[in-house]
């Protein structure tokens, strides 16, 4: 059976695959992908083996930095990263959640001075696998998986 | 040194022995202008009476001179300045600044906007790190060391941060604990954790005489009504956790009874007469601990 693709082939850059569909948006906009001018394409509710539904990013021209890249993990834990020379993939990365993580978690305790003030999110990552947890660099409180909610990553 | 104190934990064993070292110095002849000429400012976003004149007498007896506010209602704080602002204006007006504030993390932020050093004088419910110095300071005076002794901690231990804040300073120490609260206020996963991690022994009870005649301190909280759901349980613990003069017939001599204060009733007023009672001196105690602070921040270390 001829395997067809959904999302058209990227000659150079990056492709991030098996991205829970519902966190599409969000690894756009915690990478910024919003604001570049490469060509950026995207699919939606693809099927999948591992996911049932998953999304897809390949974007052209563009290589990222494993400390950024790593930022998505917060979100797409499962994400392969493929990265593209001439239509081959020259190199598979695997995701780790960094030890620091600034912006894209809000901190869980209502009284933090970062739900309050214009100050930018910082935790350590106490544990990563099997849920994460969170330790606020501000109030010393943990927000851990079950309370994790990511805000924008526009400064 | 480091630059601020925000959190207990940020000094270390030495730098904590160091601290209480200066106050003993301060103790011995409290007046001391050694900062004539410094501005001090003592800024509380929420009142606190207690913390504040301790505070403000420690700066004059250094001879340094206090501005600030005791509360931020009639500040430009109500006009929606943002901490930011506020801290970069005070730091530019003062050599120090002593800070409290209802939001929890606000003072490590303040340290990193401000161009003076920053002292915490109470965050939320986070850190009170000059209380936890005081604490210590007082135990080392009755005792004699801090190493190796046995300490009951009694009431609320899940929201205390006094309470949280003295586990992680005495974890230099090797103490014992024996944590004594209602199931509703025991202490806190984490910090149980803590305490296994750095191998430090603890048993916890609900029962008040527990190890009562082997402690050589007894750390007693208050237990706040607003814990509570329901107010009967509230009268229940309230008025199980009260030490009275009646079980210290047993202790050892050398035994003391600490209280961050004020108290409502988990200690009897019969026990205020008594050798063992310790709560009134340690308040004392802040004053030469928060001048050691002080001096040391401003780049005093030694008399
Ligand atoms: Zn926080």
């Amino acid at each position: 059976m001829e395997k067809q693709l959904k999302v058209s082939a990227i000659k150079d850059g990056t492709v991030l695959d098996h991205i829970p569909s519902d966190q599409v948006f969000r690894v756009i906009d915690i990478l910024g992908l919003d604001n570049i001018p490469n060509q950026i394409t995207f699919g939606i509710n693809l099927e999948s083996k591992l996911l049932g539904k998953k999304g897809i990013i390949k974007i052209s021209d563009r290589y990222f930095e494993s400390a950024d890249i790593n930022r998505i993990a917060l979100v797409a834990p499962m994400a392969k990263i493929n990265i593209i020379h001439d239509f081959e993939v020259v190199e598979k990365r695997v995701l780790n959640v960094p030890g620091t993580i600034n912006g894209i978690v809000k901190c869980m305790n209502p009284i933090c001075i970062t739900n309050h003030q214009p100050v930018e999110t910082l935790f350590t990552t106490l544990d990563s696998q099997p849920n994460v947890r969170l330790l606020c660099h501000y109030c010393e409180k943990i927000t851990d998986k079950d309370n994790l909610k990511i805000i924008s990553n526009r400064r | 040194m480091p630059k601020h104190l925000i959190s207990i934990h940020d000094y270390s064993r030495e730098e904590i022995l160091d601290t209480l070292k200066l106050a003993k110095e301060f103790e011995k002849n409290p007046s001391r202008p050694i900062f004539k000429g410094k501005v001090i400012a003592s800024i509380f976003f929420e009142p606190s009476t207690r913390t504040r004149l301790s505070f403000e007498t420690a700066a004059n007896r250094l001879g340094a001179r206090v501005i600030g506010f005791s509360d931020a209602g009639n500040t430009s704080v109500t006009k929606g300045e943002s901490l930011k602002d506020t801290i970069k204006m005070v730091s530019n007006y003062a050599d120090l600044i002593v800070m409290r504030h209802p939001l929890e993390g606000s003072a490590r932020y303040a340290s990193e906007v401000s161009s003076v050093p920053v002292i915490n004088a109470g965050d939320g419910a986070n850190q009170h790190p000059t209380q936890t110095m005081l604490d210590l300071y007082s135990i080392l005076k009755t005792q004699g060391k801090l190493e190796n002794l046995k300490i009951n901690i009694v009431g609320d231990l899940k929201y205390g941060r006094t309470v949280h804040s003295l586990i992680q300073a005495m974890s230099h120490f090797s103490p014992s604990f024996t944590f004594i609260s209602p199931d509703e206020l025991r202490l806190p996963q984490e910090y149980r954790d803590f305490l296994t991690t750095h191998s430090i022994t603890f048993n916890e009870s609900k029962n008040l005489n527990q190890g009562v005649n082997e402690a050589d301190i007894i750390y007693m909280t208050r237990v706040q009504k607003e814990r509570f759901s329901d107010p009967i349980d509230y009268e229940r613990v309230k008025n199980v956790y009260s030490l009275n003069r009646s079980m210290l017939t047993s202790c050892k001599e050398n035994m003391k009874i600490l209280h961050p204060l004020p108290r409502v009733n988990e200690i009897d007023t019969d026990v205020d007469n008594s050798e063992h009672a310790y709560y009134f001196n340690q308040a004392e105690n802040g004053v030469y601990t928060r001048m050691a602070i002080i001096s040391a921040l401003l780049g005093v270390t030694e008399l």
